[in-house]
């Protein structure tokens, strides 16, 4: 007879467990995004494609704490925008708008950041609740026009993307325009978000306290979906729809909520790129990136808000392989989208890789138990 | 002669719980062969790993004498072999048409041949009686007629071995007429049926064996005309069950459910399916609306439930007019709703039996504090409704609502409305899917419900149902009441005839 050792503690926990096994899936389109990212590096440039692959992955290491800084830098306000995509798609709505909210939130908190100036040591913070505050509000109009109109939240989004781009480039124009440079002002020193420790930390890194913003949301945001009535429902309306309102609940109610909810994060991520120094709202036609890929990180983080800030970790580490390849090597940072695009695809075909690593599992507890019986 | 298929020592297992434990089954050409058990005895799981849904860790199958080996539910198809679910798999948006060439689409350079689908579809549907309308979409036909689609959809396949699980569940007593001769004629042309069923009078009618199976393991294996409904039952839930039940003189109490000049129309045809219906039920008494499926039972119960607006009329609950409140409301002045459709209304698939359960109360103190959840009071709860209405499943609590039985959710439903303790609980079809012994649990419990004074509106299709428990019947027909009856003094014969329209009774 045989002992029970780990390894079968390990194997029943996987097997009886299926988040495990999604986490497990998640791990392995990672791995093979990188992996088709690496062949396309040999394809470009056999010499240097391992090399380039491991500033990939490492090159977040490269200057120590600093480039980690940056990496969060990067990271938080993708953070942001895949938590706002989680939260809504959880309620069953799609949440295709991060991106105008980012912007119109954006908006609001340099128009503060800006004007505001009498605030004194408050500054930023009022900034930032001024950029929530709008990407709420932007939130919540697919949010109504859903619950009361039955308007899909998909299209109603996608067209409040670029009024959002325009109102932002309207108002930049006629408020806080910089005429000399053709782009907005940036914001007053005071309204930018203090680095804090983390200048000496990071060693100057660019990071400041957006960090703890994403933390906390990220808290938040579990909690109300995994503790409270209100994330019962709110999960339930998107479960099943039929059967929340057979148990009375209130679906209107819910749809707004989960879309201003929404709105508000990706607000917050516009406030947090842009009350920093050297980056700027510009007058440019551009939907700005982040809150598409929000939509990637929200579905690599499964749609949970700690996956979500788990993904949004490692795709700012990709990113800053990617500056870093740029930098050192012949490759294009576009690299990394491809890889990202790669992971997202692979990640699509989770539930096959589920059912395979649930086989496997199976298998090799079998020949175990099989082991233990002769 | 070699039997069309051997199933031999399957076994499936689900974390938490051995389905099928080392069953075998043998089917002969030409033979209806049913299969009972209790609910969550294995049943399906059986017929999905012969379906190709699931594959089991052991054992072999053989089809027409050679061993197979049925990966997905194509190869099955490619066997010959089709099933209606339980849970019917059709595509609600689709046409009927779509719904039946779906993955066995015939194409010429790439387009469809959707004219000689039709074609096949209508000359099948005329062979066999199923009548259809190949371009109606799913989701505006009946679950009766949604059957013929499942069934049109194995013939149009050319399936030989068909596999039936629950069909008669959601049908009317007409309808299942129609289906067990159906049934007889395809067997007759050399087709083999596998039939599952908790009705014993339907094995009793058109099988030739039954396979008896209990929590995952075959009892045996019996010719139908060597048993009797008595030992049928007796083998597959191990005890005693009543076909009888005592019942208390009715004693009615105060009227605390009313409606009156109750009107519905579809919002698309504009035709009224619910007009002028009228009915009270008094505390203490069961009230049952018998008619035949689609005369307005379901629109009245949204009417009177909150899922669907009314247009005219007035609902009284515990003496508060209702008609125009929110479903929370009426939920919360006192109105119970075990609804026909368990899988839409009911549950919330994705969520564990435990969550299932507080569904209408999660907002209650017992169960939250300052908007938290308290998860041990809701274990608890969920312990205490398991092990009352034995409800079975592979986790307890934590099961996901999907993995479970059909049969075991609507036991999960009925203790969960029953649970709350309302003055005024509508059953729909109450003991859909239910094994006899669940039903008789169930019967003898609203007995109890009575007697302690609920109201009870009940909605059955099952006129055994009607009889044994009702203490008043309305016959609805064509969304009006017909007629009202004392069931001590009247008889099958005379409600079908009030439920089919020839007869009725002046107000
Ligand atoms: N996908 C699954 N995951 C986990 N457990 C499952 C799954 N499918 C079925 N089970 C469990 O296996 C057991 C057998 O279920 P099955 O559906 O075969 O019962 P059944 O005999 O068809 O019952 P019913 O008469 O209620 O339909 C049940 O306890 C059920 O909870
Ligand atoms: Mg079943």
């Amino acid at each position: 007879m045989r002992e029970k050792t780990w390894v079968d503690g390990l194997l029943d926990y996987f097997l009886n467990s299926s988040t495990a096994v999604k986490v497990l899936a998640s791990i392995i389109a990672i791995v093979g995004g990188l992996i088709v990212g690496l062949v396309i590096m040999l394809i470009l440039d056999p010499s240097r494609a391992f090399a380039g692959f491991s500033t990939i992955l490492f090159g977040l290491f490269r200057n120590g704490t600093q480039s980690i800084g940056n990496m969060l830098y990067y990271a938080v306000p993708i953070i942001l925008t895949g938590l706002s995509v989680a939260f809504a798609f959880r309620t069953g709505l799609f949440n295709i708008g991060a991106t105008g909210q980012l912007t119109f939130g954006a908006f609001f908190a340099v128009y503060v950041g800006v004007n505001w100036t009498f605030l004194g040591s408050f500054h930023w913070v009022v900034a930032l609740l001024a950029g929530g505050l709008a990407g709420a509000f932007w939130g919540m109009i697919p949010g109504m026009l859903k619950a009361f109109r039955n308007v899909n939240e998909v299209v109603a989004s996608i067209m409040l993307n670029y009024v959002a781009m325009y109102f932002s480039t309207l108002m930049v124009k006629t408020t806080i325009y910089n005429q000399s440079v053709a782009r907005a002002f940036g914001p007053a020193e005071s309204a930018q978000i203090p680095k804090g420790f983390f200048e000496t930390l990071t060693n100057g890194s660019s990071l400041n306290y957006g960090l703890f913003v994403a933390f906390l949301v990220t808290a938040i945001l579990h909690v109300i979906l995994a503790k409270t009535t209100f994330g019962y429902q709110l999960k339930s309306v998107g479960f099943n729809r039929d059967a929340s309102r057979y148990a009375g609940m209130n679906e209107k109610r819910n749809i707004i909520l989960a879309m201003t909810i929404a709105g508000a994060v990706s607000g917050l991520a516009g406030a947090i790129m842009f009350l920093v120094p050297g980056r700027f709202l510009t007058i440019e036609s551009n939907l700005l990136q982040e809150g598409f890929t929000g939509i990637a990180v929200s579905l690599l983080g499964l749609s949970s808000p700690i996956g979500v800030l788990i993904a949004g970790i490692f795709y700012g580490s990709l990113e800053i392989g990617g500056f870093y390849l740029q930098v050192t090597t012949q490759f294009v940072p576009e690299l990394i989208e491809i890889i990202i695009a790669a992971i997202i695809y692979i990640s699509a075909l989770a539930l096959f890789f589920q059912n395979i690593i649930y086989k496997t599992l199976k298998k090799r507890k079998d020949a175990r138990l099989e082991a233990t019986h002769e | 002669m070699t039997p069309v298929i051997e199933m031999n020592g399957i076994t499936k297992e689900f974390p938490g719980i051995i389905a099928n434990d080392n069953i075998t089954l043998s089917v002969q050409e030409g033979e209806i062969h049913a299969l009972l058990g209790e609910n969550g005895a294995g049943k399906s799981t059986l017929m999905s790993v012969l379906f190709g849904l699931y594959r089991a860790e052991k054992g072999k199958i053989l089809v027409r004498g050679q061993e197979v080996d049925i990966k997905n539910p194509n190869d099955a198809n490619e066997l010959g072999i089709g099933m209606v679910h339980q849970h019917f798999k059709l595509v609600d948006t689709f046409s009927v048409l779509d719904n039946i060439i779906l993955g066995y689409e015939d194409v010429d350079r790439g387009f469809l041949k959707k004219d000689e689908a039709r074609q096949k579809i209508i000359e099948l549907s005329e062979q066999y009686k199923l009548k259809i309308d190949p371009d109606a979409l799913i989701r505006d036909i009946s679950v009766g007629q949604q059957q013929r689609v499942e069934i049109l959809k194995m013939l149009y396949r050319n399936s030989d071995i068909l596999i039936f699980d629950e069909p008669t569940a959601v049908l009317t007593p007409q309808e299942i007429e129609e289906l067990m001769k159906i049934m007889k004629a395809l067997v007759k042309e050399g087709r083999s049926i596998i039939l599952i069923t908790h009705k014993l009078n339907e094995i009793q009618q058109v099988a030739d064996r039954v396979t008896i199976l209990r929590k995952g393991k075959k009892i045996d294996t019996l010719d139908v005309k060597d048993a009797t409904n008595e030992m049928l039952a007796e083998r597959m839930v191990g005890r005693k069950v009543l076909f009888e039940l005592e019942k208390d003189p009715h004693a009615p109490g105060e009227t605390v459910f009313e409606c009156e000049g109750l009107t519905m129309r579809d919002p698309k045809t504009q035709k009224a399916v619910v007009s002028d219906m009228h009915f009270t039920v008094r505390q203490g008494e069961i009230v049952t609306i018998a008619g035949i499926e689609g005369n307005g039972q379901t629109e009245m119960v949204y009417g009177l439930t909150g899922l669907k607006p009314i247009e005219r009329g007035a609902i009284t609950l515990n003496g508060q007019d209702i008609s125009h409140e929110p479903i929370l409301r009426r939920n919360l002045i006192g109105l119970a709703h075990i609804p026909e459709d368990r899988q839409r209304y009911g549950l919330v698939l994705d969520y564990t039996l435990a969550n299932n359960l507080i569904l209408h109360n999660y907002f209650e103190d017992r169960f939250q504090s300052r908007g938290f959840l308290d998860k041990q009071a809701i274990e608890s709860f969920a312990e205490h409704v398991i092990d009352k209405y034995d409800v079975r499943s592979s986790n307890g609590a934590d099961s996901m609502a999907r993995s479970m039985s059909g049969g075991n959710q609507q036991k999960a439903i009925l203790g969960r409305e029953i649970e709350r303790d309302t003055d005024v609980i509508i059953a729909v079809q109450p003991t859909r899917g239910l094994d006899v012994g669940a039903i008789e649990f169930i019967h003898k419990e609203l007995l109890a419900l009575r007697d302690q004074g609920k109201a009870i509106l009940l909605i059955s299709l099952e006129l055994d149902e009607v009889m044994r428990l009702s203490d008043r019947i309305i016959v609805m027909y064509e969304g009006e009441h017909v007629g009202e009856f004392d069931p001590a003094k009247t008889s099958p014969e005379e409600l079908g005839l009030y439920m089919s329209g020839s007869k009725r009774k002046e107000a």
